[in-house]
Order: structure tokens, then C-alpha cells, then sequence
């Protein structure tokens, strides 16, 4: 599930703010949001596909930098909101 | 007494105190001497009068850069007319529209470009007189027309130019796409010249360079100093000054003492220049405008070349140099902002102020404003354009408004902060497309980077970087992020970057601004 998670993030990622860029550069702990890759338009557009692809809220408390700045935050952040829907 | 004299008339005086001494020399293609010099834009003022030239007229240049150009510029003077010098390498149409523009009597031609400008004023209702030149180089082909028609003019006499007379008008691109014709007269001119023998105490053995072409402002440094002084002016062909080897070679060869042109060529000296692998050791100042030089290059610069002094020379064409500020070398190893333009020069008065026109506090950030002699009198036939470029004081004083932002950062010196309309709002914040630029010239791959700013529906403004890089190999897009996001807050960060092998120039050197904006 976990890796899952990664790799679907990383091709939406790439896909929509980096065009062009190599897979292998960004890495689980590439900072997003402190390393200028994501601006404030970008990361609304990402926490829109988050929660529009595993069917899971973000709280305003959550669409931040603490919560969202790498990939493995993220995808920690989806697996533990994923699991508690389902239990 | 400084400033009541014409411009030409410290080279006449030159001319017969010292016949015999070099004044311009075009490798490749001969020298002159003073007297020559001296004799030969006698002829053509003769011919020019004898065209129906009379003081108060313009006389268009449409020659390549040359010992020819030189005496075509002092034979224009001397008829009492101003010069008009116009880019060879410009389209037609354009040279055209400027030479009608300002009504030119007579247009000193190349026979190359002869063909094509007569079938752009073809139509025209008083063409301009064509004084044809079947080539350039040495003098020679100016001698040779001259030559032809012997004896069908009479030896005229100087004019009696006053100094409110114009010595010539400079064509810059304006923002209706339009060329505006920047009137800059006798006084003017001299004033500016004589600011220059005060800074820079020329003697006779010094030379100096000619880079930039002369439709642009800094050739009335390159001409008109070093012939005030006894000096030696050394002309560079278009292809040489682009090319850093052959102008490195050239500097040793010509025993350059004083080089003067736009910091990009310096860039590129500095980087592939070999400078190390030369004699320079005649170079006694490096003197560069136009544009900021990236701090970088002025390092290596100024590694390479430990002797000269260095000087960041300011100011629009307009005013021509406005301010000025001594590097001190050598640059620090940490230093990353660039120099300040400085203090503004003894001959001119400068303030800042807000949008209202009101001076603004020390330390705070506005509009810098030029006034006294050296300032333009206005745009050719626009005087719609010249009062909107003028602020007027309560005493009627016209300041010329440099539409450049800048900040007294210590008393009586400025720190160029950008141009007025390359301010942009992103985000609710202020950002100053200049300040992107630096913080790009500190990756130690890029080569060029130019910033421009787009409307955009979605986030206001877009952010394009334009850059170049100094290997094949450029940064990702990820590393370049990173990379803004450690420099710059994070609203300035570019939302594109463009990589390129170079970036696109304008005719005098300048990052083409215009171009980039097209591309998008």
C-alpha cells in the first residue's frame, strides 16, 4: 500500500508541477513545499488530488508544510486517513 | 572656459598643436593622424556645406565603424550640423524611418547599403542627399568620394555651433516600437566630456578601446575623450568585439590603456579570454555601463586583471553617465550583491522620489531623477514623450526621470534597485525582477539569466527564467528550485525555467528583453 502511495505521488507530482524531470531526482525526502518545488497554487492543487483519489479530508490544520512537505510526510498522512475511513 | 566650446573643437586645437600624433587607429585597416584626421573632415564639411548643409541641420551615418565613420562624425560637427549615426546592421526600413524622421540633409553611405536604403525612400517627398563611400577602412573610401568630386567645393569654414547647438541625436528603442531620437547638444556633450578628463586624468599616451558601435551612447566616451586629450582611440570591427580571444589578443596587440564597453563582453573575456596568457599590463582603468554586472564575472575579471581601476559608470542615453562608483578590488570572495552605481557625477544633480514626485527619506526606495548640464534636450519631434519624461521643480528646473528605482544606501551614493517597470506584484508582494536575477547568478552553472513577467489569469503574474548555462550539462528543474528557495522568498521563485544556449542580444550587447518577452 505504502509504496504504492510513493509512486503514484511521485507520477502525479512530476506529471503536473515538474514536467521533463528525471524519476530518480525526486527523492521520499525531497523537501516540497520548504524547497520552493510546490507554491501555494501547486500544493492546493495536490491536496485537491489527494483527496479526490483515496476519497479522504484533509483538515486546514493538515494543508501544511509539517504535514506535506515530502513524500514520505504525505504519504503517511494518506495511509493513516485511509485506514481510519476503513475501520 | 569648459562647456561654451563646441564639441569638436578641443580635437581641433589638438589637431594643430600636435599634427603629427595618432588619433584613430582600426586594426586591420590603417591609422590617422590628428592632421589628417583633421584635413579630411575638413573636406567633407566642405562637401556637406556645399550639399546645402547649414548649422542647425542633421547629417545621418549609415557606415560601418571605421576611421571613415570617425571623420564623417567630425565633418558633420564642424558644418554646424548634428550627427545622426544609425546601425548598419539594423533593417533598412528602420534606418529609414529614423533618417526621415529627424529630416537629414545629407546620409554618409556605404555603396553596400546604398540599394536597399534608396528603395525604402523611394516615394519620399525630399529625400535626403546621398554622399556614397564605395567602402570603408583607413579613410580611404571617404578620401576616395571626396577625391571624385574635387574642386566642386569651396573651403566653407567652421560653423560657429552654439552651445545649446545639437552635436547629435542617439535613436533607442521606444515602448511604442517606434525609435525616439534622444537630442544631446554641444554643451551637453562637453560637459559629459569634461566630467570624464576630471575622473579618469587621460594623458596623450593613453588608447582606448572603441567597443560599442556608435549609435550607442558609450562611443562618445570612446571618441570624444581620448581626442580631447592628444589620445589614441583603437576601433573594434563588430566581429572582433564579439569574439573574446581576438579581443583579448587585441588589447595586448593595441596596447589598450582604457577599455570602456558593456559588462557582458567583460563576462565572456573573463570566462574565455585567456586573459593570463597575455600582456595587458598598459591597462590602467576598466570602465563598463549599460547594465548590471554579475558579480561572479567581475570576481574572475578582476582576478585575471589585478592592476587596472574598475569603475560601474551609470546613466541613460538620456543623460549618458549619470553616476558613477569605484569597485574596489579585489572583490570579496563572499560578496554576492552587486556594486552600487554610486554617486552622481560633479556635473549633474541628482534626487529620488515617490510617484508623486516628492523626495522620499534616505534609505528608502523611488525613482531617481537627473538634472543640469549633461541632460538631453528632449526627443526628436515628441514633445508629448520629452514632458512625460521630465519632472519640474517649483524653480522650473527639468529633472529627467530615469524610470530607474533606486536606494541612497549611503549618503550620496545610490543602489540600483531595478527598473521602474520591472517591478512587479506577485502575491500581494513587491518583486523586483532584478533581485531574481541575482539570486540566479549565484548557481555556479549559470552563465545569463534574464527574468520576465507575464500576466497570468490564474496566479496574476508568471515568472519566466531565462537562462544559460556554462556547461552542457544544465541543473534540473528540481536543483534550480531548491536552489531559489535557499536565495529568495518563495513568491519570487520563477514559475518557468527556460534553458538556452545563449541568450538573445540586442544590437548593442544588452540582454534583448523585448525578444524574451515574445518568446514567452
Amino acid at each position: 500500500m505504502d509504496d504504492n502511495i510513493r509512486t503514484e505521488l511521485k507520477e502525479f507530482i512530476l506529471k503536473e508541477f515538474l514536467p521533463g524531470e528525471d524519476l530518480r531526482d525526486l527523492t521520499d525526502d525531497l523537501p516540497l513545499i520548504s524547497g520552493g518545488i510546490l507554491d501555494s497554487i501547486a500544493t492546493l492543487k495536490l491536496i485537491l488530488h489527494l483527496e479526490e483519489r483515496y476519497r479522504i479530508t484533509l483538515e486546514a490544520h493538515e494543508a501544511d508544510k509539517s504535514h506535506l512537505d515530502t513524500i514520505d510526510r504525505i504519504a503517511g498522512l494518506v495511509e493513516a486517513k485511509v485506514k481510519s475511513r476503513a475501520s | 572656459m569648459n562647456g561654451t566650446r563646441p564639441l569638436h573643437q578641443s580635437f581641433v586645437e589638438t589637431a594643430a598643436s600636435r599634427p603629427e600624433r595618432l588619433a584613430v587607429v582600426e586594426p586591420g585597416s590603417g591609422a590617422i593622424t590628428y592632421g589628417d584626421l583633421d584635413r579630411l573632415s575638413d573636406r567633407l564639411r566642405d562637401r556637406l556645406v556645399a550639399l546645402g548643409v547649414r548649422r542647425g541641420d542633421r547629417v545621418g551615418l549609415y557606415l560601418r565603424k571605421s576611421i571613415d565613420a570617425v571623420a564623417a562624425i567630425y565633418g558633420a560637427l564642424k558644418s554646424g550640423a548634428a550627427y545622426v549615426p544609425v546601425d548598419p546592421g539594423a533593417p533598412p526600413a528602420r534606418n529609414a524611418y529614423i533618417m526621415q524622421n529627424c529630416s537629414v540633409r545629407v546620409v554618409v553611405i556605404e555603396a553596400a547599403f546604398e540599394a536597399a536604403f534608396r528603395a525604402e525612400l523611394s516615394g519620399e517627398r525630399a529625400p535626403p542627399e546621398l554622399l556614397v563611400l564605395s567602402d570603408v577602412g583607413g579613410g580611404c573610401g571617404l578620401d576616395r568620394a571626396l577625391e571624385r568630386i574635387a574642386g566642386s567645393a569651396e573651403t566653407a569654414g567652421t560653423a560657429a555651433s552654439a552651445p545649446g547647438d545639437l552635436a547629435y541625436i542617439l535613436y533607442t528603442s521606444g515602448s511604442t516600437g517606434k525609435p525616439k531620437g534622444v537630442m544631446l547638444s554641444h554643451d551637453n556633450a562637453v560637459s559629459f566630456v569634461d566630467w570624464c578628463s576630471e575622473v579618469f586624468g587621460p594623458v596623450a599616451d593613453d588608447r582606448f578601446s572603441s567597443h560599442a558601435p556608435f549609435h550607442f551612447d558609450l562611443s562618445i566616451l570612446d571618441i570624444h575623450v581620448p581626442l580631447k586629450h592628444g589620445a589614441a582611440v583603437v576601433l573594434i570591427a563588430e566581429d572582433t568585439g564579439k569574439d573574446p580571444q581576438r579581443l583579448a589578443q587585441l588589447v595586448a596587440a593595441e596596447n589598450i590603456s582604457v577599455w570602456y564597453s558593456a559588462p557582458s563582453i567583460l563576462s565572456l573575456l573573463a570566462q574565455y579570454g585567456n586573459l593570463s596568457g597575455h600582456d595587458h599590463s598598459r591597462l590602467r582603468l576598466v570602465l563598463f555601463a549599460g547594465e548590471v554586472f554579475p558579480v561572479k564575472h567581475l570576481r574572475t575579471l578582476c582576478g585575471l586583471w589585478p592592476e587596472p581601476r574598475y569603475f560601474n559608470l551609470y546613466g541613460p542615453t538620456e543623460t549618458n553617465v549619470c553616476t558613477f562608483h569605484e569597485v574596489p578590488t579585489p572583490v570579496p570572495d563572499e560578496r554576492t550583491e552587486p556594486y552600487p552605481i554610486g554617486r552622481v557625477c560633479s556635473h549633474l544633480a541628482g534626487k529620488v522620489v515617490d510617484e508623486t514626485g516628492r523626495i522620499v527619506a534616505p534609505g528608502e526606495e523611488g525613482e531617481l531623477c537627473i538634472a543640469g548640464r549633461g541632460v538631453m534636450q528632449g526627443y526628436w519631434s515628441l514633445p508629448e514623450q520629452t514632458a512625460r519624461g521630465f519632472l519640474l521643480d517649483r524653480d522650473g528646473v527639468p529633472w529627467y526621470r530615469t524610470g530607474d528605482v533606486v536606494v541612497e544606501s549611503m549618503p550620496g551614493s545610490y543602489l540600483y534597485r531595478g527598473r521602474r517597470d520591472r517591478m512587479v506584484k506577485r502575491r500581494g508582494y513587491r518583486v523586483e525582477l532584478g533581485e531574481i536575477e541575482a539570486g540566479l547568478y549565484q548557481h555556479p552553472k549559470v552563465k545569463e539569466a534574464a527574468v520576465v513577467a507575464h500576466p497570468d489569469e490564474e496566479a496574476g503574474v508568471r515568472i519566466t527564467a531565462f537562462l544559460s548555462a556554462i556547461e552542457v550539462k544544465r541543473p534540473s528543474l528540481i536543483e534550480m528550485k531548491r536552489f531559489c528557495s535557499e536565495r529568495l522568498p518563495l513568491y519570487m521563485i520563477p514559475d518557468r525555467f527556460s534553458w538556452h544556449d545563449a541568450l538573445p542580444k540586442t544590437s548593442t550587447d544588452k540582454i534583448d528583453y523585448q525578444r524574451l518577452k515574445e518568446m514567452g
